[in-house]
């Protein structure tokens, strides 16, 4: 769009930047700065108050925990899969890809429940069978590895595809006849041309991750101190009237989800330039 | 959107590779491997929902979409739902208008306000919400515990949708071809109904789709802000909730169903309003 000579200034120009602006300001902008000045408003009291509150620092770190195994799990899976889809032909092949995308427009709380459906201890699918050799999924961090794992599954190979496929093949074949291994074509000729779009991927699955709410709400069973996330006690904190805690905890997750955001602009310019 | 981006690689890895399986038995078995935890993790609890929905036979069915909470829940879903996209179609298109055509000092900051709704966890963006349209608004506006805090929470959560959907369209749309359209003799109004319209509607119709399918599931952004009253606040992804902790799986798994329906049904009645918006272009 650069290329075109600007176009003229007109009235109507001032009325979409005004309204535009003004609805972002009120519908995000204003919102998001509430709450940080809301956090701060005792000055660090807030923040204090929420890390020196153990229910907290627990879900903090249970949280943590969850994403850090769900990013690794997609990451692991993600890299595996998009190689699959773009550089082998298979039977099957599309209605795999179209299905990739699924978690992305199931309800949270859907995935909640096809979780406990299939590995509730009781009466889920595989859960009695769980239960036998002593692994729990339902109520416990590894359910909610689970959901976690489940809603940000196709973040990272939707980074990837489109970049596998732009790099083509040209050079991983000459890696071959030039007597490399799979895993040294992988590492040395793949994984760097992939890295940003890879890294992209992880960042936005991690966000994700850390912010999953509905469907680790299902699967967790929400018990402070056990099995409650950050965004569980978000929730619990709010609704108990400890709203300096809820504010505290929200502006953490906020914090990241936006470092997570400004990473990944910082990142997308070498993908696409728009002429900005 | 990505399921777009694969379909032209499908066809090219097809012609460059023939029919046919191209796996040797290292990636053969990595496919194993990768099919059966897609399996594990999404696809056997999925249809595990429908099966549990379909195995309650009609009369579940019936049951639930005749216990009156659930059929306010549904109808208030479906409605909000339609609203919210309505102006999400309208609004989307404006901002992503102003994004790519204009140019004014702070436009990167706005581009990265779009995707705030995007990152920040749901119960987060009903907090943020809250502090600004709740009880303690500096406006003097609170909205909570009422159907406009549903609107103003599905507003939210699908601001990016349309926008990010109608901005590469634009971007790719030639300004010459309505430079030309209006040399000979189109009105600016005629320029955008008969050139940009049709271009867009593509683009447009995808981001309303995708915006209606969250609005519908929406649950962690109305938790703090809609107070989930019964008949009156209350959304299908809560009534879904409900059932589970009632330990009757079956109803969830229905209300699951009926919703997947209803979003299927919006998705085809929007291909074909963009078809025929597409036609009259």
């Amino acid at each position: 769009m650069a290329r075109y000579s600007a176009p003229p200034v007109t009235t109507g120009t001032w009325v979409r930047r005004v309204l535009v602006v003004g609805y972002l300001f009120l519908l995000v902008v204003w919102p998001v700065a509430l709450v940080v000045s809301t956090t701060f408003d005792n000055g660090l009291g807030n923040l204090s108050d929420a890390f020196s509150d153990p229910d907290v620092v627990y879900a903090l770190q249970l949280t943590v925990y969850a994403a850090f195994w769900a990013v690794v799990i997609n990451t692991v899976f993600g890299v595996g899969i998009s190689l699959l889809l773009v550089r082998y032909e298979f039977p099957g092949r599309r209605t795999l890809s179209a299905l990739i995308d699924l978690p992305l427009s199931v309800s949270p709380v859907v995935v909640g429940l096809a979780i406990l459906l299939a590995y509730g201890g009781e009466n889920g699918f595989f859960g009695p069978a769980l239960t036998g050799i002593g692994l729990q999924v339902a109520y416990a961090p590894l359910g909610i590895i689970l959901a976690t794992a489940f809603v940000s599954l196709p973040l990272v190979i939707r980074e990837l595809v489109p970049v596998l496929e732009e790099i083509g093949v040209e050079q991983e074949q000459a890696a071959t006849s030039l007597g490399a291994n799979a895993w040294q074509t992988f590492r040395r000729i793949t994984l760097p041309s992939i890295k940003w779009a890879l890294l992209y991927g992880v960042v936005l699955s991690l966000a994700r991750s850390l912010g999953e709410f509905g469907a680790v709400k299902i699967v967790s069973g929400n018990v402070a101190s056990q099995t409650q996330t950050a965004t569980l006690v978000v929730e619990q904190k709010y609704q108990d009237f400890e709203q300096g805690t809820a504010y505290a905890t929200s502006f953490l997750l906020a914090l990241i989800a936006v470092a997570a955001l400004v990473v990944v602009t910082i990142l997308r310019p070498k993908e696409d330039h728009d002429g900005d | 959107m990505t399921s777009e981006l694969v379909a032209p690689a499908a066809a090219s890895t097809r012609s460059r590779r023939g029919r046919g399986s191209t796996l040797t038995r290292g990636s053969g078995l990595g496919l194993g491997i990768a099919v059966t935890w897609f399996s594990i993790l999404v696809l056997i609890p999925l249809a595990l929902v429908v099966v549990q929905a379909v195995g309650g036979g009609w009369s579940v069915f019936a049951d639930t979409l005749t216990n009156s909470q659930t059929w306010d829940a549904l109808v208030l879903t479906v409605v909000e739902a339609l609203l919210v996209t309505a102006v999400n179609v309208v609004m989307g298109t404006v901002i992503a208008w102003v994004l790519v055509r204009d140019r004014f000092p702070g436009k990167r900051i706005l581009e990265v306000v779009i995707d705030i709704p995007f990152a920040l966890p749901t119960i987060v963006a009903g907090l943020v919400l809250l502090s600004l349209y709740g009880p303690d608004s500096p406006l003097g506006i609170d909205v909570s515990n009422t159907r406009a805090a549903v609107f103003l929470a599905l507003l939210f959560v699908t601001l990016p949708f349309v926008v990010r959907t109608v901005e590469p369209v634009l971007i790719e749309l030639d300004p010459e071809v309505e430079e030309a359209a209006a040399s000979l003799g189109a009105s600016r109004a005629t320029t955008l109904r008969r050139v940009v319209l049709p271009a867009l509607a593509p683009a447009i119709t995808a981001g309303a789709a995708l915006s209606f399918a969250r609005g519908i599931s929406e649950y962690g952004s109305l938790v703090l802000l809609s107070g989930n009253l019964p008949h009156r606040t209350e959304v299908a992804s809560v009534r879904i909730l409900t059932y589970i902790e009632n330990d009757k799986p079956e109803q969830a798994a229905a209300v699951a169903v009926l919703l997947l329906v209803v979003a299927l049904a919006a998705i085809v009645s929007l291909q074909l309003v963009s078809r025929w918006v597409a036609r009259r272009g």
